[in-house]
């Protein structure tokens, strides 16, 4: 099981302001280890935020997002109190998913 | 003409040494540091280390909760800024590494040789081959502990004890390992360190007997580097340090380690510890 | 080590007050040298024997930042007797070379392979060429080294012992004593001669 994701959501102006640190190895598939193997490709591909039921951002990452990815995206129609869930999902099928509470501004 | 002098008078007053330019300059270099620290992945080793800190583990199957880091058992907070300093339940100086592989023996019941296994986590980079501490992404139990730990002592003033002869014995052994010429390559820590505005490459080196620049330096370990992916605490710096010295391996925990690192608190003594931070 | 021994240093290294004895810096360098057997390990190619100190790191250590006048030039004249040149006598080499191997920070570190050739790590220090940017200031810039200096015998006799043993010119040096040491071969110091004194060398361009 993936570590949690740590998650701020604060209210800035009329706009939800969210930032998301995930702990992901964001492995590209080209390195090779100290033993000259290629270390297995493993990064996230998709992320998804939801509020309120809606998906408020969609992403499509790829190997040049780098290890432990810092996302930061304001959204509109959110209030303080209510809830924004962030999941992601990889190459490899892992997946996480976690949820903050939005602060006031 | 006058109302301007009059301005400045009141400026000088209000605002030390910052005229309104300058002013905006420091709140954009904070505002950086802000969007810099709250990106900082080193938050995710510091959330795991308060888990295993509080996690039963080893054949003894206990916490760490017990662990006396130099402030009483189970005190965390500012414990690090306090470190090194003389245990008498080990009758040595102890930095936070050495004294978390204590706790992991006489707590948990893990041998010394476990308790120091993986000190460093990896990122199976080939730029360290063959390391017992690295490999694909091993996670190391110990950086982030530390990373907990250390992150229980940001904003407070680094203030390494220095009355028990053991300790000042530590910082003297210190003072003359950072002096100490050898090897292939005829380095001692002073070769680098030892003089002001100097960089390796594009890499600026602190001088570590200037007290800024000591202070700056040692306040801003653990911290997370963005080219390795992974958080580095104070050992790794030192041990890191000695293998580009062309020395040979120092021991993880050593007392050479220790005695480096109560040389260095001493002298970054008074600064603002910072960490863990974000560096390159 | 002993107690009182521990004691004694402590107390008295830290100029305390009512402190009879200072201990002499035998004692406190034996403790030293017991705590560096405790606590480095040989390590690939990194042997601990690395951590014997020859004459001059002894001297350098000890006196780091004051250096009496007649022990420096003891020293460098030591150094001096120790220069090797090429017994073909050529110096300068090919400064393409000069240039690869002054780029090449490797060599020694126990992560290295032993077998691949070591590099000068010149610009970890040094501003050498006009077009690399990233260059170190531990040492001068040696930019325009050859332009400002010529390329006669005398310089290049120069040049490769600095780069070869640069306590000869100054004792205590932070450079390395790349050829005494063992670092980089002689071939491999005739190039960066070259990087320095060639005219075609971007150094000098």
């Amino acid at each position: 099981m993936a570590d949690p994701m740590r998650i701020r959501a604060n209210m800035t102006g009329d706009k939800v302001e969210v930032k998301v640190l995930m702990a992901h190895e964001m492995e590209t598939g080209l390195r090779k280890d100290a033993q000259g193997k290629i270390i297995p490709a493993h990064f996230i591909r998709n992320v998804t935020v939801t509020h309120s039921g809606k998906t408020v951002l969609s992403a499509q990452w790829g190997t040049s997002v780098s290890r432990n990815p810092f996302l930061h995206f304001r959204f509109k129609g959110g209030k303080p109190g209510e809830k924004v869930t962030i999941a992601w999902l990889d190459n490899q099928g892992e997946k996480r998913a976690d949820e903050a509470v939005i602060a006031g501004g | 003409m006058r109302i301007q002098r009059v301005l400045a008078g009141v400026l000088a007053v209000t605002l030390p040494c910052f005229s309104p330019a300058q002013q905006d300059t420091q709140k954009e270099i904070e505002r950086y540091r802000q969007m810099l620290q709250e990106s900082n992945p080193a938050e995710l080793f510091e959330a795991r280390g308060e888990e295993l800190w509080k996690t039963r583990r080893g054949p003894k199957n206990a916490s760490l909760e017990r662990c006396d880091l130099g402030l009483g058992p189970g005190v965390v907070k500012g414990a690090y800024v306090r470190l090194p300093r003389h245990f008498a339940d080990t009758d040595r100086v102890q930095d936070a590494e050495s004294r978390l592989v204590t706790c992991m023996v006489a707590l948990q019941g893990f041998t010394p040789e476990e308790a120091r296994r993986h000190p460093f986590s990896g990122t199976g980079a080939p730029m360290i081959t063959a390391d017992p501490f690295s490999g694909v992404g091993q996670r190391s139990v110990m950086t982030d502990l530390v990373a907990w730990i250390a992150s229980e002592s940001r904003g407070m003033t680094i203030a390494p004890p220095m009355s028990h002869p053991k300790e000042r014995f530590a910082y003297q052994a210190g003072e003359r390992l950072f002096y100490y010429r050898a090897g292939p390559y005829d380095f001692g820590c002073v070769t680098c360190h030892g003089e002001e505005g100097k960089r390796i490459r594009l890499q600026n080196l602190p001088k570590m007997t200037n007290a800024k620049d000591a202070q700056r330096a040692f306040g801003t370990w653990p911290a997370y580097r963005v080219s390795e992916g992974e958080l580095r605490s104070m050992q790794w710096r030192m041990w890191e340090c000695i293998r580009q010295m062309r020395f040979p391996e120092l021991e993880f925990a050593s007392d050479a380690s220790i005695a480096l690192i109560t040389y260095l608190a001493k002298k970054a003594e008074g600064g603002t510890f910072d960490a863990p931070a974000i560096k390159r | 080590m002993q107690p009182r021994m521990i004691l004694a240093l402590a107390l008295c290294g830290i100029g305390v007050a009512g402190c009879a004895t200072r201990p002499s810096d035998s004692e406190a360098e034996r403790a030293v040298a017991e705590m560096i057997k405790a606590s480095f390990k040989t390590r690939g190619q990194a042997t601990i024997d690395r951590l014997s100190q020859d004459d001059a790191q002894a001297l350098c250590s000890k006196h780091a930042g004051e250096l009496p006048k007649g022990m420096s030039d003891g020293i460098e004249k030591v150094q001096q007797a120790a220069l090797r040149y090429p017994s073909s006598g050529k110096l300068m080499g090919d400064w393409r070379q000069g240039e690869r191997i002054a780029q090449s920070g490797v060599g020694k570190q126990f992560t290295d392979d032993p077998n691949r050739p070591a590099g000068g790590s010149c610009y970890n220090c040094h501003q050498l060429s006009k077009q690399e940017l990233s260059f170190g200031t531990i040492g001068p810039s040696l930019y325009q080294f050859g332009k400002l200096r010529g390329s006669s015998e005398a310089i290049q006799k120069y040049a490769y012992g600095k780069i070869y043993n640069a306590e000869a010119f100054a004792a205590c040096s932070n450079m390395p004593r790349f050829g005494h040491n063992g670092v980089l071969t002689e071939e491999q110091i005739t190039h960066l001669v070259a990087l320095l004194l060639d005219p075609e060398s971007p150094v000098n361009k």
